[in-house]
């Protein structure tokens, strides 16, 4: 048994303080998520009310945004807040806060077109059979619109959390010390003493960031069997 | 006749160079049933959504009561609430069960209290058959019931004219018949009512007058007993004969 825990490279979690320097690793990841995913709804909702407009010139700008972020690598708009910035503008970001920029840009964009798609699929029909029964537009908006525009959001919004904590270890490029990065600094530190660290380092990032996804799923699972009309 | 309800008086309806609607007027009394028949296309559903503003009109004036219904007026939905519609295709609310869907409008927009609206919605229910059903949702419902429900909802925001848009249109043959009797029990009971309707033995047994449309203007306004057995028009009698169907089995050649 001593064996396996060494030959999978278990034992290195426990010497010094290890575990808690990767614990501390994740909750960088988890803050940087939470922080951008809660703008990024925010935001999205504002963002996809403002794309149902009509407006051509709202339309265009929101097109061009959307397509942006789309077909940039997070990656390379990473690197263009998080160094470009320092020499176009002269401002040195933190790392973490670039990423939250970044994070954000994009969740922002991805959770704009989930609510127009969302505000759009309600049909023309439940606002007239609604306006027709006597109610105006604002509690139209709140007793018809927003309930059903937000039980076929949830799902699809959850589905884009978990994709966005997926993608925070990316932030390593910009020298954000989160949890992988912590693990190869423990690898290396112990490269030596247990050159098989890595498999059980990152099975156990795996579990972690396991934990933190499979229960925003499960969560999208239950509401969408919940809702399903 | 009793007072006039709603008075039509020469509107106008296009879209774009579409002409819909050309200079339409009707009266419809109190405790009147007034069926609309007429060719797809011949603008009745039209006809139905300019009534309750749903559709601006280009010309003309309706008006309910005396009052102007303009779909821009800030008073609309005060208007809107003594005018009953019930759709094609049902429109219940899909996030609300049976009984939430019907004292919505109730509550919020008349602020009666819910205990006493609750009770006239059971009430209503028991009457189409459906109070059983009060707490499902509506994908838990058949055609037929959820077009119960529909009319349900209309009826308990007390409107004083209710229109019916091709009610059972989408419905399967043998639902058809449970939501008509629910439209010939409210007729008996003295609603106002304005009907587009293809069913024709409905619409013969349950109008006090038949509108023929056609091309966006009454071609023929008549007692329903008259109308369907001895048409005036031409265009009315073409549009009835689309309904019979000649026999093909041929009798006289057997073998």
């Amino acid at each position: 048994m001593q064996a396996l825990v060494t030959d999978l490279g278990f034992d290195v979690l426990f010497k010094g303080t290890n575990f808690t320097r990767l614990l501390g690793g994740m909750w960088v990841t988890l803050k940087i998520s939470l922080i951008s995913v809660a703008l990024s709804i925010v935001l999205g909702i504002l963002l996809g009310v403002v794309m149902t407009f009509k407006n051509p010139v709202t339309k265009a700008i929101c097109r061009v945004y959307l397509e942006i972020v789309r077909i940039m690598p997070q990656l390379v708009l990473l690197f263009i807040v998080y160094y470009g910035s320092a020499r176009l503008i002269g401002l040195k970001f933190e790392p973490e806060f670039a990423a939250v920029i970044v994070f954000t840009f994009w969740g922002t964009a991805e959770m704009g077109d989930l609510v127009r798609g969302a505000l759009q699929s309600i049909p023309k029909h439940q606002y007239e059979s609604a306006y027709s029964l006597g109610l105006n537009r604002s509690q139209t908006y709140f007793s018809i619109v927003i309930p059903q525009t937000i039980r076929r959001l949830l799902p699809l919004s959850i589905n884009l959390v978990t994709r966005m904590i997926k993608t925070t270890p990316l932030i390593v490029m910009i020298e954000v010390v989160e949890a992988t990065k912590v693990a190869r600094q423990i690898i290396d530190a112990n490269r030596v003493a247990s050159p098989n660290a890595a498999f059980g380092l990152f099975f156990v990032i795996f579990v972690l960031y396991f934990a933190v996804c499979w229960p925003i799923s499960l969560l999208a699972s239950h509401l969408e069997k919940k809702w399903s009309n | 006749m009793a007072d006039t309800v709603l008075t039509i008086n020469n509107i106008n309806k296009s879209y774009g160079d579409n002409l819909i609607l050309n200079g339409l007027s009707l009266d419809v009394h109190k405790g009147e049933v007034i069926v609309i028949i007429g060719p797809s296309g011949c603008g009745k559903s039209t006809l139905l959504r300019c009534i309750n503003a749903l559709e601006p009109i280009q010309g003309g004036e309706i008006r309910l009561d005396g009052e102007l219904i303009d779909g821009n007026s800030r008073n609309i939905a005060q208007i809107r609430q003594k005018i009953g519609m019930v759709f094609q295709n049902y429109e219940l609310f899909p996030h609300k069960t049976v009984l939430q869907n019907i004292i919505l409008a109730p509550m919020k927009v008349q602020k009666r209290s819910k205990v006493e609206v609750t009770e006239e919605a059971e009430q209503l229910l028991e009457r189409v058959g459906l109070l059983d059903k009060k707490n499902s949702y509506p994908r838990q419902l058949s055609g037929g019931q959820k077009q119960r429900v529909a009319i349900v909802r209309a009826l308990c925001m007390h409107p004083e004219i209710m229109l019916f848009d091709e009610v059972t249109a989408a419905l399967d043959p043998e639902m058809v018949r449970e939501v008509l009797d629910t439209m010939l029990e409210l007729a008996k009971n003295g609603s106002t009512m304005l009907i587009v309707t293809h069913e024709m033995n409905f619409a013969r047994a349950i109008a006090d007058r038949v509108i023929f449309l056609d091309g966006g203007e009454i071609v023929e306004e008549a007692d329903p007993e008259d109308f369907f057995t001895y048409p005036k028009t031409e265009r009315a009698q073409k549009f009835l004969d689309t309904f019979e169907y000649e026999s093909v089995k041929h009798h006289d050649n057997e073998y």
